[in-house]
């Protein structure tokens, strides 16, 4: 059954009050880039997310969690997305989480996490496209445990972590998935250092360089050479959440550009009546609907852990990479003039698109997954 | 065990049993499919059988009620019954528009005689329907159509035209939309049912691009019909063959990806040598699982009656435009051996013709220019749409 329960309408129901009140373009997105924060969220909204339990989304019941899935986390992502909301939501009670569960570092996160105190990144790309089997960051054995020496970049969230997951290389060579091992490295490590730098949305992701950064044996998630199957948890979490979170700013940008069809008026006449108008905007309506299908369908297999999941959480966040661009391209362009101004909303829209259709994956990389796990 | 789960292991065990071998084979093209109707020519035994064994339990249509020859399925048994008959490749027992587009309709808006004697002949497949919708001078303007219904007294006379009607050489009865005033557009129309043998019913094939002729011309000269016949009532035929355009469309956005059904383009196509193909290739498979994922939810939504009633619109334009895009990927793909036209390699021209028979399904049943109207009118709300 594609259709929502009574439990996780209520949850949607729940998340697009809270963020419809809480997380507005202008209390948030607008308040902390104007106000020059150094994080680009606020924390206080972030432990909003805690009281309401929401941090807890992905993390198991006996673990203090609410043990739901990832179709009740993509329903509070759409709601995100289409408030433009910023928060570690995405990287620390999905992704991370994901990445976390059923390791030694679970226990030691998930209480921050669930408090609203802890703030997690996954540093991956080392290029400026995602490429998770080209991880090349040194890991080197000493004593009891290792040594790190590397780059990472688009590290979303990684100047405010108090946690990030870093994929380095213990073995085997760039382009292979074994040999590659997660370290949990805490905020503060010594021989890291951190450029925090603002992204196009005003979002902020780190630059990180690793001179010799060392951390215990016990600062491995999973197991030494096997990373590769918590980061596949973690990205599949992830891409399915960004696919969510897509289909939210798409849907923001579509419905505030409907209404601007139905507001604006040039020749004398609404230019919602234009039929050139109206077909683009109902294309753009069933790309939508159909991305959103596809997200819920990549949630829904995640959750029941279907061996049609990886291809489907590949398609989701194609699908809604391609169809919130073509909302916000079509929005600017339908707005006109007012939409190329800072002040009106549709352009935070856009450069929203931008960074997050990029984030773990732009929708080409997924495109090129589908081929390649068809065998094509 | 539920008593779904029962259900389940009942119905596989007795697909196991009657559904015969021949049947699970994927079909190889729209000519592998059972009409029924008087003139109908089985293909083979099996094809008889499957058929007779499924009317018999009412399970070529498994949800109408059981008075009227169906199998009196709850939605959810009828989606285990889907899922059976898919996980074993069974192949449809019957296809018919009398079960997808008229069938439904008359639930609606027939009389309990109506039902009692035309749904049963529906489900057993004994009556080949066509339909008389689109004239000469009514495409996208449906409702401009000018076949005369006249009254006169104990029965009705009928004169006109009517294209594009899908097989009418083959139909044992139209259901037909006719002009019964001329005082109003869409309130002056008739829904009429009527044999195709009735006297001054001739029909005409018309010849595609595809080389196929799927479609005729229809001619009414003073055809007789008796008063009974009409559905929904007099001057109120719009209100029907809206309703009825709804699981049209329904249908051809689920065929959308027909013949291929749900497994990747790229898959049937194997190593695709050229980048920009492979890339054009994964980017279609994108967009075809995801409105796989799309139909998924909307039968779910439409069992459940929360879809909106302009969302089968929105399904037969993606989904029509998406098996466009689908023939024009197998052209490219296939190269020259694709343009051969009459070769026994391409079984004569096969996918070529295909190919061309694809360009009408973002025409027929309301093109996509007008089911993008509906979706901007109707789900958008946009002004003068």
């Amino acid at each position: 059954m594609t259709l929502l329960t009574d439990d996780q309408k209520q949850l949607q129901d729940m998340a697009r009050t809270f963020l419809g009140e809480e997380g507005t373009i202008k209390q948030q997105l607008r308040h902390w880039r104007d106000t020059g924060c150094k994080d680009g969220f606020g924390h206080g909204l972030w432990k909003q997310f805690a009281e309401l339990g929401l941090t807890g989304v992905a993390i198991p019941e006996d673990q203090g969690g609410l043990g739901l899935g990832a179709t009740e986390a993509a329903l509070v992502l759409e709601e995100i997305g289409r408030n433009l909301t910023p928060s570690p939501f995405l990287t620390t009670a999905v992704a991370a989480a994901k990445g976390l569960e059923g390791t030694g570092q679970g226990e030691r996160w998930f209480p921050g996490i669930l408090a609203g105190d802890t703030v997690a990144a996954l540093a991956i790309d080392e290029g400026k496209h995602h490429a998770p089997e080209q991880v090349a960051l040194e890991a080197r054995r000493q004593g009891n445990g290792f040594v790190l020496n590397g780059a990472k970049q688009f590290v979303v969230h990684g100047a405010s972590a108090d946690l990030v997951l870093v994929v380095a290389r213990t073995g085997g060579s760039p382009g292979e998935r074994e040999g590659v091992t997660l370290f949990a490295v805490e905020r503060g490590a010594s021989g890291l250092d951190v450029e925090n730098v603002t992204l196009t949305d005003s979002s902020k992701a780190a630059r990180l360089t690793f001179h010799d950064v060392a951390v215990d044996a016990d600062a491995v998630v999973g197991e030494v050479d096997g990373g590769w199957t918590p980061l596949s948890r973690a990205l599949a979490a992830g891409r399915a959440g960004s696919a969510a979170e897509l289909v939210g700013v798409a849907a923001g940008a579509s419905d505030m550009t409907v209404d601007y069809l139905k507001a604006r008026k040039q020749f004398g006449r609404l230019i919602g009546e234009f039929q050139a108008l109206q077909h683009r905007a109902a294309h753009l309506h069933s790309e939508i609907e159909i991305a959103r299908a596809a997200a819920w369908k990549a949630a829904e297999l995640l959750d029941r852990d279907a061996p049609q999941a990886e291809l489907m959480v590949y398609v989701a966040k194609a699908k809604a990479a391609r169809s919130a661009s073509l909302a916000v391209q079509e929005g600017v362009q339908m707005h006109g003039g007012i939409g190329m101004t800072d002040e009106h909303d549709i352009g935070l829209y856009m450069k929203r698109e931008a960074v997050l259709g990029s984030l773990w994956g732009d929708w080409r990389y997924h495109a090129r997954q589908v081929a390649e796990l068809s065998g094509y | 065990m539920t008593d779904l789960e029962t259900f389940r292991a009942e119905t596989r065990a007795w697909l196991e049993v009657n559904c015969p071998p021949e049947m699970r084979e994927p079909m190889k093209s729209e000519d592998d499919a059972c009409w029924g109707g008087r003139k109908w020519t089985f293909q083979s035994d099996a094809q008889r059988q499957w058929l007779e064994v499924m009317a018999e339990r009412g399970w070529t249509v498994p949800d109408w009620p059981k008075d009227y020859g169906g199998g009196g399925l709850l939605p959810a048994e009828s989606k285990v019954l889907r899922e059976e008959l898919r996980a074993i490749g069974a192949r449809s027992p019957l296809t018919s528009f009398g079960i997808s587009m008229l069938g439904p309709a008359l639930l609606k808006y027939g009389t309990e005689e109506q039902k009692r004697r035309f749904l049963p002949e529906i489900a057993r497949g004994e009556i080949r329907w066509c339909q008389g919708y689109s004239e000469p001078g009514a495409g996208s303007d449906l409702a401009g159509l000018q076949t005369k219904c006249e009254d006169r007294g104990d029965h009705w006379l009928v004169n006109g035209q009517k294209v594009w009607t899908s097989y009418a050489d083959q139909a044992d009865w139209i259901f037909c939309l006719v002009r019964t005033s001329a005082e109003s557009k869409q309130g002056g129309i008739s829904f009429l049912l009527f044999d195709m043998e009735s006297p001054g019913v001739s029909t005409k094939p018309i010849l595609l691009i595809s080389g196929y002729s799927p479609f005729c011309e229809t001619f009414f000269d003073d055809v007789k019909v008796p008063k009974d016949q009409v559905v929904g009532g007099v001057n109120r035929g719009w209100d029907v063959a809206k309703y009825l355009l709804q699981h049209e469309r329904e249908m051809i956005s689920g065929m959308g990806l027909g013949g291929g059904g749900s497994a990747l383009l790229g898959k049937l196509l194997g190593t695709i040598e050229d980048p920009f193909l492979r890339a054009e290739v994964a980017a279609f498979d994108v967009d075809a699982l995801a409105f796989t994922a799309m139909s998924e939810h909307f039968l779910d939504q439409l069992k459940a009656g929360e879809a909106h009633p302009a969302m089968p619109s929105m399904m037969k334009y993606s989904g029509t435009e998406l098996n466009k895009r689908r023939h024009e990927l197998i052209m490219a793909a296939g190269g020259s051996d694709t343009l051969e036209w009459d070769s026994e390699r391409t079984r004569g021209g096969k996918p070529a013709r295909e190919w061309l028979r694809t360009k009408a399904n973002s025409i027929e049943g309301g093109t996509s220019e007008i089911q993008l109207g509906i979706v901007a009118k109707h789900i958008l709300r946009l002004p003068g749409a």
